[in-house]
């Protein structure tokens, strides 16, 4: 073999590469095994020049027919507080954003919220009926709605119950459970307005009922101007078909307005005149003020950030210099600028925004630190196109009490301490 | 006026022009798409609103409700409406105030319609929509009378259930009211340093489930 004598240059090869050398391109999976068992220690002061996944052939295409993420970064999943929900069948699991590098969240990872389970949808079988204040009702295959003209944009999806375990004291130590009710993807469908088009609308239509197929029939109002000003019957999710968790295989996609209406395996769209107050837009996802009166139809998220490194989950290692990211969004527009204090406030720098800047998008922000070791308190306040500029809990509090649940937008105070770590804390 | 407002007006206006709605107008329909029939209307429009509209032909008293609910309902919501475990408590008296709310639906739920609506649409929840018009309006009946809402000899249907007066039905403000905090971005020196001081944190409770490794398990639901 050509390979031999470089191999006797090498001290000590394992038994393990020569048993690989003989046995050749079938053991793909042998090489696998060796890559993993030879892998540097941490405290090694001298990484080997060549280290085993060097000296060996990896696994050949189609063992992966459809890619997972290297098995070290196991850590990077969604995850969920059982002590929120009766049952995991209505509950929420939380995007792993301190793993989040950039604006897209990857769909494996993108957070869920069922509210009864995830439903198996057959595309073949699935149909969206359109009817009520239309002059032609109808109702499409699949296949129909793919065949309208397209439209492929990038958009947050944020739960408007994300920070709502917050409002009276911090509780979870974690920028996952803190802030992961969120995620950001480029969604590809068919404008609403075009599928109106086709229906006609009848004098007086105001409201469409947006109603999912799953058992809860999940339904929410909507305005009609929303539906119409920019509003996707979405089938696709990051270049893919939507992932199940997401809407299999069709959903709305309802630009910078609360996770809930963007009705997931949507399955039904009625126009009327009134609104249907609904159980989800009475009982639940209205904001119950200090004085028992509540607020309604609160759609909008409005202008948010954290900063996503370090947090509690990411600590830092020592003074030194580091990159303080983030991420910011706002349900109204573009993210205009976002600040970063290491004080809790006092004094505040600008931070840098990076493209793209899209509306009603994640947008990434970095700032160079410089970090001596001493404590600091670091937080983030976005400002967006509208002039709005995200507040303080102290703030909302003042004016919403504490019983609201959901529109949690508060600045996110993460407390360092000289050792590095990283705690969720509130200031007076 | 925020700018989705804004938007929103120039979508109405825009609505008013049916040329707007759509490249259809120019080209002709493009004829995708099946019309419905009447029955497949009827059997997918289950949404009903306030007024009524939407509710099936049918009844139920809070008499026929009363085993139906003990079978059906209870071991989620508690024989007297009271929510078992996490579940939620759907009946009782309570106040909206104070650092325990009691959001019930003699409490809280603005319209009685809303509870046919969602009892038809999702519950009972391990098993939706097997209960018949009949079955779904004696349920409803009898959490009305649960919550002291209407009398033992109530029957639910199309046309007593919106005449159901509900003590919360003008308790929401269904304009949003935001921005309601201010719009200032100041940049140093923004409040005395001696104000700042950690009031709470996280540290040290036991809420948060694990964070790293296979999922946290050990946590009770």
């Amino acid at each position: 073999m050509a390979e031999q004598p470089k191999e006797q240059l090498r001290t000590a090869p394992s038994s393990d590469r020569r048993r690989l050398l003989r046995t050749g391109m079938g053991a793909g999976v042998a090489a696998f095994a060796v890559a993993a068992s030879g892998r540097a220690r941490a405290d090694d002061p001298s990484p080997p020049a060549d280290p085993d996944w060097s000296q060996s052939l990896g696994p050949g295409i189609g063992d992966r027919v459809y890619g997972n993420p290297s098995h070290f970064e196991k850590d990077v999943i969604r995850r969920n507080v059982p002590w929120l929900t009766a049952n995991a069948e209505s509950s929420i699991s939380f995007t792993p954003l301190q793993y989040q590098q950039g604006i897209i969240t990857p769909s494996s990872v993108f957070f869920e919220r069922y509210h009864a389970g995830r439903p198996t949808v057959d595309p073949a079988q699935h149909r969206l009926m359109v009817h009520g204040m239309v002059d032609r009702p109808l109702l499409f295959t699949m296949d129909d709605i793919k065949r309208f003209p397209s439209e492929s944009r990038i958009h947050f999806i944020e739960c408007p119950a994300n920070g709502g375990m917050e409002w009276r004291a911090p509780q979870l130590n974690s920028l996952q459970y803190t802030h992961g009710m969120i995620g950001c993807a480029e969604w590809t469908g068919v404008k609403l307005s075009t599928i109106f088009a086709q229906t006609g609308l009848k004098p007086g239509a105001k409201w469409v009922l947006a109603e999912g197929a799953d058992g809860a029939h999940m339904a929410r109002s909507i305005p009609l101007d929303k539906m119409l000003d920019d509003v996707l019957l979405v089938y696709a999710q990051n270049g893919e078909a939507l992932r199940p968790e997401q809407g299999y295989p069709v959903r709305l996609v309802v630009p910078g307005w609360q996770g809930n209406v963007n009705i997931k395996w949507i399955r039904r769209l009625q126009i009327g005149d009134e609104p249907w107050y609904t159980r989800e837009e009475t009982s639940k996802y209205t904001e119950l003020m200090a004085d028992g009166k509540a607020r309604g139809f609160t759609w909008p998220i409005y202008a948010k950030s954290v900063i996503t490194f370090p947090c509690p989950e990411m600590p830092a290692k020592g003074p030194g210099i580091y990159e303080i990211r983030g991420l910011a969004w706002s349900g109204l527009g573009k993210v205009k600028q976002v600040d970063v204090s290491l004080d809790g406030g006092i004094n505040w720098t600008t931070a840098r925004l990076h493209g793209p800047i899209l509306p009603k998008a994640l947008t990434k922000f970095t700032m160079e630190w410089r970090w001596d070791g001493s404590p600091a308190l670091l937080q983030s306040r976005a400002m967006d196109e509208t002039g709005f500029v995200q507040p303080t809990l102290t703030e909302l509090r003042a004016v919403r009490g504490t019983n609201a649940i959901y529109n949690n937008n508060s600045i996110q105070t993460w407390q360092v301490k000289p050792d590095g770590s990283v705690f969720n804390v509130q200031l007076a | 006026m925020s700018s989705w407002r804004k938007l929103a007006v120039a979508a109405i206006a825009a609505a008013c022009i049916p040329a707007a709605l759509g490249f259809a107008a120019d080209k002709g329909p493009l004829r995708l798409g099946t019309t419905p029939t009447a029955a497949q209307v009827e059997g997918w429009a289950i949404a009903v609103r306030p007024d009524g509209q939407g509710l099936p032909a049918g009844s139920g008293s809070v008499k026929d409700g009363d085993e139906l609910y003990a079978n059906v309902c209870a071991s989620c919501h508690g024989t007297f409406g009271e929510g078992v475990g996490r579940y939620p408590r759907i009946a009782g008296e309570g106040k909206l105030t104070g650092d325990r709310p009691e959001q019930t639906v003699q409490t809280y739920w603005p319209y009685a319609t809303t509870l046919f609506d969602y009892i038809n649409r999702a519950m009972p929840f391990p098993s939706p929509h097997v209960l018949p018009p009949d079955q779904v309006y004696a349920v409803t009946a009898y959490v009305l009378n649960l919550n002291s809402l209407v009398d033992d000899d109530f029957v639910a249907d199309r046309n007593t259930l919106p005449k159901v007066k509900m003590p919360n039905r003008e308790g929401f403000n269904w304009i949003d009211p935001r921005p309601d905090t201010h719009d200032a971005a100041c940049m140093s020196n923004c409040r005395p340093a001696a104000d700042v001081k950690v009031s709470q944190t996280a540290e040290g409770k036991t809420l948060t489930p694990r964070t790293t490794g296979p999922l946290d398990t050990a946590m009770p639901q």
